[in-house]
């Protein structure tokens, strides 16, 4: 007991820590560290199995050079899920921050409309997505196209698209509102956890600085900008983050390294596939968590 | 209110002034309107988005109970003509869907309680009990949550496949490791180690709220001569129920609607998200007589998939939105 007493607080917290971290650090090392050095290891080789385990035999930089050179889809595929990424995220954050303040105001039905929104957090995931977007019918008939593709909820931006025009936009911009209109579904359900996190933000905000701006004159526009926006300005970057990392969870890139491992047997080159996609899911954040980072008001 | 009315009066004054401002804006007619317009438009919004998101659901639930003809009558748009329950009964053999729906609230359940823990602890741990090198490994704890689980699958795959801990099974037995495919404990172990589904985010939600927690709560806990376990047991997590709720939510629903593990440790067993997905091979067209009954049936099927987590939602929504709220998820 006396030798027990003779450890501080500070030293049987840290030893507490050690051991609260454990599980953790062991799948780390299991889990994680181990299979993440391995699949380094495996893009660089043939793996083949056999019954009492695998083999490996060293190839150099083949799987890469076979990814590159002779897969004609891998950097198409890579091409089109980072493009769909950089479409997709900027009109992600906008539309849940822009509903995360229409929730946020106090109106009768709210908890409805709230349970309403978050249901694609619960739903739309998994399985259900796949089923639905893969849009079977247009498949079946040999129509798949992009259009059908991820618009199932019958809205349809026809009649918008003369409007825009007439209206002198250019035909980029036009075609970036109509496309984003067309695939309001996809962009709806794939902002609930955003909206979340923005929803908390806002309610976090003292009340006192919106009575402050009021007495000084201030319109709501202009609270809006000067105090809500730079307030939050810190979850954007968590939801870009959030939202990035979400649209390279699943799409067609790693059904394509999934299948390249275990429907073609061919272990080594989808182990190089997601290597170079882990890369390009590493720059891509880095730099737009710097250039969004730069931006950033922190209030303490 | 009351209590801040009675405190100074400086507040009382701001009181005075909402009031002030209150009726100003009831007697100002510019005011009023801009007050109703912007109620409309906002409803009518709110009203658009939520339309949005249920209208795949209503669609289905409309093509669940339609007969087959009706699919081929253009007078019938929402309510079916002749009613029937045949595509749920045919839908309900096909899932396997008592079977397949225990397993997976099975798998889902035991996953979220194996996560939690471990979260809650490494949460803890990182929050308040800071040891050397604490912060390298809370980055490497955001790191995980990056690493695409794809980057990892097939060593995952080939460790599960030969399930052997240091080779010490080998050692004992000159097995290659045991075989854990087809069953759930690749599921449980990784969720009692904490590198589950999406788990990086778990540690992370329980290290931003543990760390939120007043100071002095823990202080005095040890002032009055509780342990750490013993704090952190009967002091930190009947505090943590926001935190709690929100992890086990998330990685409840989250483990019910992957298929993307289950694809690969078990692509056999007879869970939910596994039968959704070889449901559109089972009734393709030419089984079924045309594409527009494979069409009913999959929507049937789809309906079937989301809606025991529909019911769990409706009970369980309100607490899951507040909880999250007050989570700290705000970083």
């Amino acid at each position: 007991m006396a030798k027990r007493r003779a450890i501080s607080l500070e030293r049987k917290k840290a030893l507490f820590g050690v051991l609260f971290v454990t599980p953790w650090l062991l799948g780390l090392i299991l889990l994680m560290a181990v299979p993440f050095l391995q699949s380094l290891q495996f893009s660089f080789s043939k793996l083949t199995l056999t019954p009492e385990g695998y083999s490996l035999k060293f190839i150099g930089l083949d799987n890469f050079h076979h990814i590159f050179f002779v897969d004609a889809w891998y950097v198409r595929n890579l091409t089109n899920a980072v493009t769909t990424m950089a479409l997709n995220v900027p009109l992600i954050i906008f539309f849940s921050l822009f509903t995360a303040t229409l929730l946020s105001q106090k109106f009768r039905g709210r908890m409805l409309a709230r349970a309403i929104i978050f249901l694609p957090v619960v739903l739309a995931s998994g399985v259900i997505a796949k089923l639905d977007s893969g849009n079977f019918l247009a498949t079946l008939m040999g129509a798949a196209s992009t259009d059908v593709e991820s618009n199932y909820s019958g809205l349809r931006s026809i009649e918008l698209e003369p409007l825009l025009f007439e209206a002198g936009l250019s035909r980029d911009i036009v075609f970036y509102l109509t496309g984003a209109v067309d695939r309001i579904y996809q962009i709806i359900s794939s902002s609930g956890v955003q909206i979340l996190i923005f929803l908390a933000g806002l309610q976090s905000i003292s009340p006192s600085l919106y009575e402050a701006a009021k007495i000084e004159g201030a319109t709501g526009y202009e609270a809006f900008w000067k105090i809500t926006f730079p307030m939050i300005s810190p979850l954007i970057l968590t939801n870009v983050i959030y939202s990035i990392i979400d649209s390279f969870y699943n799409n067609s890139v790693t059904q394509m390294i999934q299948d390249t491992a275990f429907v073609n047997l061919n272990f080594g080159v989808s182990a190089a596939m997601s290597w170079v996609y882990f890369l390009v899911i590493s720059i891509i954040l880095v730099i737009s968590t710097y250039l969004i980072s730069k931006r950033v008001f922190y209030y303490d | 209110m009351k209590a801040s009315l009675k405190t100074n009066g400086r507040i009382s004054a701001s009181a005075a002034l909402q009031a002030v401002t209150r009726w100003y804006e009831s007697y100002n007619p510019v005011d009023k309107v801009k007050h109703w317009l912007w109620i409309i438009i906002r409803a009518i919004l709110l009203i658009g988005i939520c339309f949005i998101i249920l209208y795949p659901i209503i669609t289905k639930v409309s093509l669940a109970f339609r007969d087959k003809q009706d699919m081929f009558d253009s007078t019938v748009v929402w309510l079916p003509r002749n009613f029937t329950l045949d595509n749920i009964k045919l839908i309900f053999g096909y899932l396997n869907y008592t079977e397949a729906v225990t397993n997976t609230f099975f798998l889902s359940l035991t996953t979220s309680v194996l996560q939690l823990i471990s979260c809650a602890l490494a949460g803890y741990g990182f929050a308040r009990l800071k040891f050397r090198g604490s912060g390298i490994l809370f980055g490497v704890v955001i790191f995980t949550i990056v690493v695409p689980p794809q980057t990892i699958m097939v060593p995952t795959y080939l460790h599960y496949r030969f399930f052997d801990v240091f080779g010490l099974y080998g050692l004992f037995t000159g097995e290659p490791g045991v075989n854990l495919l087809e069953s759930f404990w690749p599921f449980f172990i990784s969720s009692a180690l904490a590198m589950g589904l999406k788990n990086g985010l778990y540690i992370f939600i329980f290290r931003q709220f543990f760390r939120s927690l007043p100071k002095d709560l823990e202080e005095a806990a040890y002032v009055d001569g509780a342990g750490i376990l013993k704090t952190f047991w009967r002091v930190m997590l009947p505090n943590a129920v926001p935190a709690i709720a929100t992890v086990m939510l998330f990685s409840f629903i989250w483990q019910w609607n992957d298929s993307y593990f289950v694809n690969i440790f078990a692509p056999n067993t007879t869970l939910l998200s596994r039968m959704l997905d070889l449901l559109p091979g089972a009734i393709r067209p030419e089984y079924v007589g045309g594409i527009s009954h494979t069409s009913l049936y999959l929507n049937t099927g789809t309906l079937m998939g989301i809606l025991p987590i529909f019911i769990l939602y409706l009970f369980a929504q309100r607490y899951f939105v507040e909880s999250v709220e007050r989570t700290g998820l705000v970083g």
